[in-house]
């Protein structure tokens, strides 16, 4: 099914391309230059670029400005990312029509981590639409020109709708359930978490097939072996195979930082190509965030 | 029920510090009911009160306590209280937030001071010794849709359409991945009665008008429009 596109990361997976996009976080900043230097180093190798929306409820610059800012100095199309965890209805459609306004083609709509896991727990959680009910929202701006209440929108902005999924939840079926929900709404591509080996990709894919919805699948390498512990350790869902883990390992004690990311481009390189050449995935979202670099290298790793 | 929790005694002698004549007032409700703010919790209440207001040698230390039916009710709270308010320079209450204003609404000359904090409508799990918050009170009841299980209240988010990226095994992203996850249990629940369908149904977006503050409700203007109709 061939879903209208609206900017280059859909016309790309329109067109069978087996597409790339990277993700990039503005911080608590008010500098521009690291985003448009990330997008910078990126922008050869992706169709796109998500930008971050407060990301694990971090309070961090708003996504919006960066997503501009990235389309018009380093000339890569966006993909603004939007949790409902900060903003109702209200504040989300005046950004929405402030995204169109600035020409993004491009929303993530996103639920959001919970305001108690991130740097201002003590903030009010608002929730007041779901990842769900704001893609309803989306679609009605997008395909009537009407608010949620049926008001008129004059010039109503376009669109490709994402959504996040969680590949490797246990147990899958509702996570299923609740993507269909969403693609039974209308939903353009699906960028899922990350994935540490091409069975985790291969299985979640086959389980998916059914929505027919282009999926990217997620690949994060690792920045620091302590990044990668922690994730191990803390982060439920998360399964990262032995052998990565000993590789990643050897190498630091072998070689130090420099040699984990040389592993890295190797294990993600070999992963990216098995995803490539065994699966009928859309294409991959790769998010490398402080050390950008290291994606291009990965793909070139990858032979594609 | 109502789940309340005393607050801590330095909070309540810095309330009563200097006050002459206190009344504390226990609640047969809720309150007694897990054992919080009923007649016996009323009568050590004032034990403690009494101890530390001799010990700071306050002129007239001395205080009393009784309970009464439920302080959420106007008429139960005028006869209990009427005849004897006038007696006392201030109340203390051992009821939730309801109780402490209906007393404050009923004699506003007095002073009331709240020796309990209102947590939320919930459960004891008689098992695990805990209480869990089950409903928030949103105004328009989904559980039949849901499988028994609230999501407004037991999903960390309120999502309508859950669950979120953030389970994990079915334990919820916040606090950690201890608690149930809501919508994992209203997956479980739907799908050993067959009906995932209620379960992929989406939920529009919810209208909260029906739960905003303050709220009042009025079965006499409905009866009315029903015997017009
Ligand atoms: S849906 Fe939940 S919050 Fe609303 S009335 Fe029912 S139990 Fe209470
Ligand atoms: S993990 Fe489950 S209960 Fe927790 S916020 Fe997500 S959907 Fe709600």
């Amino acid at each position: 099914m061939t879903k209208e596109a609206y900017g280059e990361l859909m016309k790309q997976i329109n067109s069978g391309k087996f597409v790339f996009t990277g993700e990039l976080e503005p911080v608590k900043t008010t500098n521009f230059d690291e985003v448009i230097e990330g997008a910078r180093i990126l922008k050869n190798h992706v169709a796109a670029i998500n930008i971050t929306d407060n990301p694990t409820a971090f309070g961090y610059m708003n996504a919006l400005m960066p997503s501009y800012m990235i389309q018009e100095k380093a000339g890569v199309e966006a993909v603004y990312q939007m949790t409902t965890r900060d903003r109702n209805r209200l504040a989300l459609i005046s950004d929405v029509l402030a995204a169109g306004a600035l020409g993004i083609k491009n929303i993530l709509a996103l639920t959001g981590d919970h305001t108690t896991v991130g740097d201002t727990p003590q903030a009010k959680p608002v929730f007041d639409l779901d990842s769900a009910t704001f893609v309803y929202m989306l679609r009605k701006i997008i395909d009537e020109g009407l608010d949620l209440n049926n008001n008129e929108i004059e010039n109503p902005p376009k669109f490709n709708i994402g959504i996040a999924a969680a590949p490797n939840a246990d147990p899958l079926e509702p996570e299923l359930l609740k993507i269909q929900r969403k693609v039974e709404l209308g939903v353009d591509f699906i960028q899922t978490q990350c994935v540490y080996s091409v069975e985790q990709a291969k299985n979640f894919l086959k389980a998916a097939s059914y929505l027919k919805t282009p999926i990217l699948i997620g690949i994060a390498p690792f920045k620091s072996i302590s990044m990668m512990k922690w994730m191990v350790k803390f982060v439920p869902g998360i399964r990262v195979p032995e052998e990565i883990q000993e590789t990643l390992h050897k190498a630091k004690k072998t070689g130090g930082k420099q040699a984990v990311y040389e592993a890295n481009i190797e294990i993600f390189g070999e992963m990216l190509r098995g995803v490539r050449s065994t699966t009928n995935a859309a294409g991959i979202h790769a998010m490398a965030i402080g050390f950008e670099w290291i994606i291009p290298k990965i793909i070139e790793r990858a032979g594609l | 029920m109502i789940i309340v929790q005393q607050k801590p005694l330095k909070e309540i002698f810095e309330m009563t510090k200097n006050l002459k004549k206190l009344l504390i007032v226990g609640c047969d409700g809720c309150s007694s009911v897990i054992q919080v703010g009923g007649e016996r919790q009323a009568n050590i209440l004032k034990s403690l009160l009494e101890i530390n207001r001799k010990v700071k040698g306050e002129k007239d230390p001395s205080a009393k306590a009784i309970s009464i039916l439920r302080q959420c009710d106007r008429q139960i709270v005028t006869t209990a209280l009427d005849p004897i308010i006038k007696d006392y320079d201030a109340i203390v209450s051992l009821s939730c937030g309801v109780g402490v204003q209906t007393i404050a609404d009923l004699f506003q000359s007095t002073l009331i001071i709240p020796a309990i904090d209102t947590k939320f409508l919930g459960m004891h799990d008689t098992k695990a010794d805990k209480f869990h918050e089950m409903c928030t009170a949103c105004g328009e009841c989904i559980l039949f849709e849901t499988g028994g299980v609230c999501p407004l209240t037991r999903c960390a988010k309120s999502l309508l359409n859950g669950p979120c990226g953030g389970q994990a095994n079915g334990r919820c992203e916040v606090g950690g991945w201890k608690n149930d996850c809501a919508w994992i249990l209203i997956f479980n629940r739907l799908k050993e009665r067959n009906r995932l369908d209620l379960f992929t149904k989406f939920r529009l977006p919810k209208d909260y008008r029906v739960s905003r503050h303050p709220r009042e409700l009025s079965f006499k203007a409905e009866n009315e429009e029903a015997t017009e109709a």
